[in-house]
């Protein structure tokens, strides 16, 4: 290798500001895309993007949100459920005909695969989303027979 | 850092870091994975799934890694041109592919039962699926870099942009979760605080701890394996031209 000055700099150190610019600009140009991409990259709407900027009828979309606490209902033909997802902004209900997944329940996330029909977003499939959040479950202010139950059906 | 320009000093170090690494690293995770399987109780929502966590979360932050140590080889390369970087780099890309994918593929069983999905192209799911991609080509280029030594080093120097281009998809993974909304769901660990339980988050430090040291001992035993292979390659040509 070269130590010879060229101007006063060593080749060297020509080097290390070079890559020094050339990572500055590409870190700058991934975060101008992935800025231009934050719209179109996001996987569902929220219940306020619905709301103020309603998309057509029929179109096959994607809502997230929670599962509003008590809106939970099953009609009479036991497979199809109605419910109320909400971002604290605004509300959509929802309906729903098949296998709910296992982390689906109330006051918890979900994406619902569908369209708007009216009012109401009619859901083909849904996605339960977990949060950031994981806890056992509580055995501590249980009685020893509450406890074992919990063992027993965690088996 | 000239100080391990001479393989020869390093071939010393890595003689015995290699077996320390790689026997601290498995009895590490074997223990962390084992009491994850027994000891740890069941998550509130998810019940058993949740152990899934053990292998998943280290593996890609491995993965991450993995990349992250291409990219300082890739500088170091371009910069100051040291003997063992580009051999570094490429130690270091088939370990790291290696967890990107178990990290796909369990997150993908995981995926199955908790969210009602295998797969969703979402921001987090579809950028770690481009980082595995990312290490194909890299393994490809810096394959055909060492297959044509003979043109100078010059491919060495292709395969180090190509691994510092490549990093800015760490950041974009990193970020996935927070710039848009996605399935997968927001870091559950940030700067001081934790929103996963203590008794899931101590198996599933020494858990990435382990890992880790397994990591390590095996980018040294490969980095052992490719100066080996340098070696052999440059007494055969020796011995072609007497």
């Amino acid at each position: 290798m070269s130590t010879s000055s060229a101007g006063g700099i060593k080749p060297k150190h020509q080097r290390l500001v070079l890559i020094i610019v050339a990572l500055v600009a590409l870190i700058g140009a991934g975060l101008l895309a992935a800025y231009a991409l934050s719209n179109q990259a996001s996987y569902f709407y929220v219940p306020a993007d619905l709301v103020k900027d309603p998309p057509e009828q029929g179109r096959a979309i994607r809502l997230g949100g929670m599962v509003e606490k008590g809106s939970l209902k099953t009609r009479s033909d036991g497979i199809t459920i109605d419910f109320v997802v909400g971002d604290g902004k605004a509300r959509v209900p929802v309906r729903f005909t098949g296998i709910t997944p296992d982390l689906f329940v109330e006051n918890s996330g979900v994406v619902a695969e569908g369209r708007m029909e009216g009012q109401t977003f009619v859901a083909d499939n849904l996605l339960a989303k977990h949060d950031e959040n994981y806890v056992p479950r509580q055995m501590g202010d249980m009685t020893p027979e509450q406890a074992k139950q919990v063992v027993a059906e965690t088996q | 850092m000239h100080g391990f320009a001479n393989p020869a000093r390093f071939l010393r170090l890595a003689r015995w870091m290699m077996p320390l690494l790689l026997v601290s690293g498995l009895l590490l995770s074997m223990g962390a994975l084992i009491y994850g399987m027994i000891v740890v109780p069941p998550d509130r929502l998810m019940g058993e799934t949740v152990r899934i966590m053990f292998i998943h979360v280290p593996a890609a932050w491995l993965g991450m890694a993995g990349w992250s140590t291409i990219a300082i080889a890739s500088i170091v390369e371009l910069v100051w041109r040291h003997p063992l970087a580009a051999i570094a780099g490429r130690a270091a890309a088939v370990p790291g592919a290696t967890f990107t994918a178990i990290c796909l593929a369990t997150g993908s069983i995981w995926a199955r039962p908790t969210w009602g999905t295998w797969w969703v192209w979402d921001g987090r799911l579809t950028s770690f699926l481009v980082l595995l991609f990312l290490y194909f080509g890299y393994i490809a280029l810096s394959g055909a870099a060492q297959r044509d030594m003979a043109g100078g080093g010059g491919g060495n120097r292709i395969t180090a942009i190509f691994g510092l281009v490549g990093a800015i998809n760490i950041p974009i993974i990193n970020r996935s979760v927070v710039w848009w909304n996605s399935l997968h769901q927001p870091p559950s660990i940030t700067a001081g605080k934790s929103a996963i339980d203590g008794t899931f988050l101590w198996p599933l430090l020494i858990a990435a701890i382990g890992f880790s040291l397994i990591f390590g001992g095996v980018v040294i035993a490969r980095m052992r394996t490719l100066l080996a292979d340098i070696q052999a390659e440059a007494r055969l040509r020796r011995k072609a031209m007497a």
